[in-house]
């Protein structure tokens, strides 16, 4: 076993960890962080993207061990305390940008890293370029690129 | 996945004291090929070292006539730096088409070289810019360094520290990707250099990435698509898969290696 410290959404936090424990399966089995989720478990579908300080990564190809010291942000530490939806997030709900749901919250992370690398002036064609490395196996695009596009005009304000 | 020791070493002196107490281990860098196939168990490392915590391994710096990049510089800011566009674009364009932009985050220049795989697109522009690999003991000629589908010149506990690029005045790279995986079916960087002139494919050759001296020979005379007009390379020695017959490999070498001729020259 091995200690693994890390912040988590703004906390610390601590884990005694087999060195092989994923990154995805430490905040989802340890710390019962179930946002983010488990798609492919083979680095094709982002449905496991979070921020490993600050930068988007595919937790399930990513060790715990990996992010000692490091700052992760999953789908639940987007929001305010008080529940207020974060601007991306408010976005995929208002362009109803989701169908099953299961993809949402790697599309959520991406998006914002999309907008982190590119701006918040999007086109329609730079979003489905850089949504590359997540699925939405509904074939939900049509409304989650709609939704990124006003999430990142929103974040600008 | 087989569990395994993990080390996270500070220089490369400790990186290379690890992998020498552990002979069944294995570096780990971005980690986006080689935890895959662990996943997979289709490897079983003993210990992994991690380099992300090395100093001195990242970056992308002009050096006199060549560009020097960093082993574990990622894939994003490579494709991202401001002096390897200005001064060797063809190189900037190759990490940008690699996996997708979470893999980008984190893959790396030096896991892509050591591993080899013979779809890779860095070893194309390796082999095609005529490189230097440089590692804690020696210089590797590109020429040299890629041995083989997944084989290299490196020895055990033989660490990549950076990769040096002379800058070619005409440079470029093509690439015909695989719809699903991103992987070139078949890429070809070019590049003239005052006589030094390169065509290096992947993805194509059944013992990874080469070099096409009968084209390298036509362009000797006149860097220009048109001095390939017509020539093809023989199928034999392709890969054959269900995505790709040899011939249509052999094919795609000339088709692609005429538009990165175009690119470069235009």
């Amino acid at each position: 076993m091995a200690q693994v410290s890390m912040t988590v959404n703004g906390k610390p936090v601590t884990g005694d960890v087999e060195p092989r424990t994923l990154l995805v399966q430490f905040l989802r089995e340890n710390l019962r962080l179930t946002g983010t989720h488990v798609g492919c478990d083979t680095s094709q579908c982002g449905a496991c993207v979070v921020h490993v300080d600050g930068i988007a990564a595919k937790s399930c190809t990513t060790l715990a061990v990996q992010c000692e010291g490091q700052s992760i942000t999953t789908i639940e530490g987007l929001a305010t305390a008080d529940g207020k939806l974060h601007p991306m997030q408010e976005a995929f709900r208002e362009n109803h940008g989701l169908q099953c749901g299961y993809c949402t919250p790697g599309m959520i992370m991406a998006a914002l890293d999309i907008v982190r690398r590119n701006g918040h002036e999007l086109d329609e064609h730079t979003i489905r370029e850089q949504l590359d490395g997540n699925i939405c196996r509904c074939t939900g695009y049509h409304n989650i690129v709609k939704a990124i596009e006003a999430g990142a005009r929103a974040m600008a304000k | 996945m087989y569990n395994f020791t993990f080390h996270r070493p500070t220089t490369v002196r400790q990186a290379a004291g690890l992998l020498a107490r552990n002979p069944e281990g294995k570096l780990l860098a971005g980690g986006h090929s080689l935890l895959p196939v662990m996943k997979q168990r289709l490897a079983q490392p003993s210990a992994l070292v991690d380099l992300s915590q090395v100093e001195g391994m990242t970056g992308v710096e002009l050096k006199g006539r060549s560009v020097v990049i960093g082993a574990m510089t990622r894939h994003a800011d490579v494709a991202k730096s401001d002096v390897l566009k200005e001064v060797l674009p063809g190189l900037a364009s190759v990490p940008g088409s690699i996996g997708d932009p979470q893999v980008r985050n984190r893959g790396t220049i030096g896991g892509s070289i050591a591993n080899n795989d013979p779809n890779a697109d860095y070893p194309a522009a390796c082999l095609g810019l005529g490189a230097t690999i440089i590692t804690n003991k020696r210089r590797i000629a590109a020429d040299d360094f890629f041995t083989g589908m997944f084989s290299t010149a490196l020895e055990d506990g033989e660490i990549i520290v950076k990769v040096s690029f002379p800058i070619a005045k005409k440079a470029a790279y093509e690439k015909f990707k695989h719809p699903a995986s991103g992987f070139a079916l078949v890429g070809v960087f070019v590049s003239k250099r005052g006589p030094d002139i390169r065509v290096a494919v992947t993805g194509a050759g059944s013992n990874g990435v080469f070099r096409v001296k009968s084209f390298e020979e036509a362009l000797a005379k006149r860097f220009s698509p048109k001095s390939i007009e017509g020539m093809t390379i023989p199928a034999n020695g392709m890969n054959s898969d269900i995505h790709a017959t040899p011939e249509y490999r052999a094919h795609l070498v000339g088709v692609l290696a005429k538009r990165a001729l175009a690119k470069a020259t235009a």
